[in-house]
């Protein structure tokens, strides 16, 4: 996908290589940033035609009864758990667009059109976040690709649009905040991060990354303690204002926190392609805490942009491998870095990205009336098309099976437990391959002497 | 190839997703159509009258219901239960969009055979105009329809006819005929075409053998398609179920053709008149109503009969049909098809609106010839979207599609001109390049769409309420009806000055 096109500048004839996804010439990327976003548009708009989970089931109404409830101010029905950004934009939501049409109905009816905001409100926050990316400077070639697989991820539209959730706003939030550090900016890249953070406590799961790398960062300036003090007054300035509201007493405070951090819930929930989840088969763990991955230490010796991505990656990964009560949207996370290390590393992030997530989300999938249709594939290479063939058509297979077959009846989770075992299996690899290529990196660099944690 | 299936594809995501939307009555009637086949015997197919939506397409349709319903009672036995009126589950609804969707396989063959002899730029532009269609993907795919199929037969039929194979080529249009009768407007082109094309200029012997040839395979169509019913001597009934002459003389919603000006000149004269004191009476017969007696809709005007309609019909066709049969070049033959499907429905009795996609999708391959034509399709092609909106009852999930589908459609329309027809590469030329394609007066046109759109979907609901509902479709409807009259004649002239 990456390759370079061909243009004869002889009048009316442009023959391009790669598949045609547009007619017109070079300089037009803007037209192509355009049409793929509109496109990306047009996609959430259409998956929003569709039902939303628990569209007819009451009295679990789902997440988008629970918006509206924000702006009706009814806390018990929903417990809000997350942090204080996502009240504040559901309540100017419910505010400006959801009571002038459906004043204070709550039994489920949907005004269609109050599901298109929140279509155009995702779109609005992914592409500011790329467009700040647009720094990076990469070729011309591969940055609307770039573009279109984040806004076309399909799982990120379905669990948005379909599943009804705005994950991308703090997705969106982070991208701009990688995009801003990749191009040097660091205080604008730590406040976005803060908003992602305030708006969704998940995005703590690339907070080492984030935290090593910057820190990393500053010790390399003239004036370390200076640039540490500005990052850290950045970061509480962003928390107090977003916090206010709650900081008047401690109480306050705490009580915001444990809403944010439930565990009186299970260790896990639902058959999430986890550590605890597949092993519970065999082992069934109980109290156990969160586990994390020190090897960001490498990342805090010599900060690159590219081991930053890696850590990215890694910090989220592990975090959904192992951390407690995970969720299956969690594995949004891994894969907005694996998305932009898929460029460069088509082979092995390409599939991740394309094949596994979404077999992991199929249970969560499944419950929805919505059909899954694959995306375009990139081009892998010869050697590994075995490997990923034989991966991919176990996945089918299990698809095909967990549609038609009935589970035999001591194990009626069987399908969704294999599914689960196999994605484990293959996150597993994915997440050492990750991790080894984020060690390499350091090494391949003069330096630090490398110093290996284990989990 | 890769190209076209690359395009399919992603136009089948789009159309697999608008499954859950708004869905008219043709859903419905497709579905009886599935299930009057299926459990009826071929004699009872066009006399049956358990639910008024009574098989009005040819016969050849009627068998690909027949062939559609043996895996539709596979899935769900309820689809084809002809007593099951109004069945709306989802096995029937995904099963029914689904078969669209992969009905729409035959406009990929249509476009890729028309397409074949274009160069890579152009070929794809004409890949996304037919496959990407937005007025297509709309009518097929939310409101129900199986245009696509059958343009994909058209197209079938050009390609072949602009590749000299006549023989071929008619074939395919008998098909076309027979599985929906409206496409046989185009009917005389094809005739004098292939006559004076296919039929002449070897010698009278072989001429005439080839009449015969061309005849006989015409006739085999017409018998495998209309023989059963000749059998059970229901030609009679047949006649009258395909050709519901009691309809008035407008569709529910005008169709922007010229009628529209006749009744405005009508109601306007009738008004001026009767101020001037000259007795007018109002009549009681309504244009959308069946013809009452004797009893015309008009105050004023010369009444309007379906025989007028047709001899106007073929009078619009004829300065074609008088170079058809001068210079019956193949490379022309798309434009003059397009152009007797659009006198078709400039002058045609009870158009409906969908009937502009049989000039439409054409015109999409001449899209590429020129910078002109690409313009002109352009302005039609908006035109038309714009038509497919409260006629087809949108709800108002379903607008921002609409509008979607449109930008993207334009988008790629608008900035592919430029480089495939001046050489230039530049996107500050897009601008510049859509005025140069679409003229001045086009641009103040265009700018005229978005003003009706504006008012009718915003302020007239604002500032007038309830009042006057029928005054936005009129709306939209006049002034598309100046475009298309306007597209008529420009056609017009197009093929008249081509060599």
């Amino acid at each position: 996908m990456g390759r370079r096109r061909k243009e004869s500048p002889t009048a009316g004839e442009v023959e391009e290589e790669r598949p045609p996804y547009f007619f017109g010439a070079a300089s037009t990327s803007m037209v192509r940033i355009l049409a793929v976003s509109l496109f990306a548009l047009l996609v959430r708009v259409l998956v929003a035609l569709g039902p939303y989970s628990g569209r007819r089931r009451p009295p679990m109404y789902g997440d988008y009864e629970w918006y509206r409830n924000t702006s009706s101010n009814d806390l018990a029905y929903w417990g809000l758990d997350y942090p204080p950004l996502t009240a504040y934009q559901s309540y100017v939501h419910g505010r400006l667009f959801l009571q002038p049409f459906v004043p204070d109905s709550m039994d489920g009816s949907v005004v269609g059109s109050s599901r298109i905001f929140p279509a155009a409100l995702c779109f609005v926050f992914i592409y500011f976040g790329r467009r700040i990316r647009r720094g990076r400077g990469d070729g011309s070639v591969t940055h609307e690709w770039l573009l279109a697989m984040i806004l076309l991820n399909p799982c990120l539209i379905l669990i948005d649009h379909g599943h009804f959730q705005y994950n991308c706003i703090s997705l969106g939030f982070m991208i701009g905040a990688v995009a801003a550090i990749l191009s040097g900016r660091e205080l604008l890249g730590s406040f976005l991060f803060c908003l992602s953070l305030n708006h969704k406590q998940m995005s703590a799961y690339y907070a080492p990354a984030f935290f090593a790398h910057l820190l990393g960062k500053c010790l390399r300036r003239h004036n370390p303690i200076l640039s540490v003090m500005k990052l850290a007054i950045v970061v509480l300035a962003t928390f107090v204002l977003m916090w206010w509201p709650y900081l008047y007493s401690l109480d306050a405070a705490r009580e915001v926190l444990s809403r944010l951090a439930p565990f009186e819930r299970g260790i896990y929930e639902d058959y999430v392609a986890n550590f605890w989840c597949s092993t519970s088969t065999l082992i069934k763990w109980k109290m156990r805490f969160t586990v994390k991955s020190l090897k960001l230490f490498s990342l805090y010796q010599v900060p690159s942009n590219h081991g930053f991505l890696h850590a990215l990656l890694n910090s989220s990964f592990s975090f959904y491998l192992f951390s407690y009560q995970v969720h299956e949207k969690s594995i949004l996370l891994p894969l907005i870095p694996a998305s932009l290390l898929a460029l460069e590393e088509p082979t092995a992030f390409g599939w991740l990205t394309y094949t596994h997530s979404l077999l992991s989300l199929f249970g969560l999938i499944y419950r929805l009336p919505i059909e899954v249709h694959g995306r375009r594939r990139p081009r892998i290479p010869w050697k590994l098309q075995t490997v990923m063939a034989l991966s991919s058509f176990s996945s089918a297979l299990l698809h095909l099976v967990y549609l038609i077959v009935r589970p035999p009846r001591r194990y009626p989770f069987l399908f969704e437990a294999l599914i689960m075992a196999l994605c484990f299996a293959q996150f597993v690899i994915l997440a050492i391959y990750s991790n080894i290529r984020q060690w390499t990196l350091r090494d391949a660099s003069p330096g630090f002497p490398s110093e290996k944690k284990k989990i | 190839m890769a190209d076209l299936a690359w395009f399919w594809c992603a136009a089948a995501c789009v159309k697999v997703l608008l499954a859950p939307a708004y869905r008219s009555t043709d859903f419905e009637v497709h579905r009886h159509w599935l299930a009057l086949t299926s459990s009826l015997p071929i004699s009872q197919w066009y006399v049956d009258a358990s639910s008024p939506w009574t098989l009005d397409y040819p016969p050849l349709f009627a068998y690909f219901e027949f062939l559609l319903s043996i895996p539709a009672a596979i899935v769900d036995p309820a689809i084809v239960d002809i007593r099951n009126l109004g069945y709306e589950a989802e096995s029937v609804v995904l099963f029914q969009r689904l078969s669209v969707v992969f009905a729409d396989l035959s406009l990929l063959v249509g476009a890729g055979l028309i397409a074949r002899r274009l160069s890579g730029g152009k070929r794809r532009l004409v890949y996304a105009l037919i496959l990407w269609s937005p007025a297509l993907i709309i009518v097929d795919h939310v409101h129900f329809q199986y245009n696509g199929l059958l343009l994909g037969v058209l197209l079938l039929s050009l390609a072949l006819l602009t590749e000299g194979r006549d023989l071929e080529g008619g074939l395919a249009f008998a098909v076309l005929i027979c599985s929906k009768h409206l496409f046989a407007i185009a009917a005389p082109v094809y005739f004098v075409y292939l006559l004076r094309h296919y039929c002449s200029g070897r010698g009278i012997w072989r001429d005439l053998g080839r009449f015969l040839k061309m005849g006989a395979v015409v006739g085999v169509v017409a018998a495998v398609s209309f023989g059963p019913f000749l059998y059970h001597g229901q030609m009679k009934q047949v006649f009258y179920r395909l050709f519901p002459f009691g309809r008035g003389l407008c569709h529910a919603y005008w169709a922007p053709n010229f009628w529209v000006f006749y009744i405005i000149l009508d109601k306007f004269m009738a008004f001026f008149l009767r101020k001037f004191g000259y007795p007018v009476e109002i009549p009681s017969a309504s244009f959308t109503g069946g013809l009452v007696g004797s009893s015309s809709p008009f105050a004023v005007l010369p009444q309007v009969t379906p025989a007028v309609s047709l001899v106007l019909v073929i009078v619009g066709m004829s300065p074609c049909l008088v170079r058809v049969w001068k210079k019956p070049e193949p490379r022309h033959v798309v434009r003059w098809v397009s152009y007797a499907y659009t006198c078709g429905f400039i002058f045609g009795w009870h158009v409906h609106e969908k009937a502009s996609l049989h000039f439409v999708i054409p015109l999409a391959v001449i899209a590429a010839d020129s910078l002109e034509d690409a313009g002109h399709y352009f302005l039609l092609a908006t035109g038309d979207l714009l038509l497919f909106d409260v006629p087809l009852l949108f709800g108002p999930e379903e607008y921002p599609v609409k509008l979607l589908l449109l930008l993207i459609h334009s988008i790629i329309v608008l900035s592919s001109l430029s480089p495939l027809f001046s050489g230039k590469v530049s996107q500050e030329d897009v601008p510049t390049t859509t005025t140069a394609a679409v003229g001045p007066a086009g641009m103040w046109y265009l700018a005229g769409f978005a003003a009706v759109e504006v008012w009718g979907q915003l302020l007239h609901p604002l500032l007038l309420g309830d009042r006057l509902p029928f005054l936005p479709l009129m709306l939209v409807s006049t002034y598309c009806a100046f475009g298309m009259v306007y597209s008529w004649t420009w056609q017009l002239r197009r093929i008249l000055a081509a060599g």
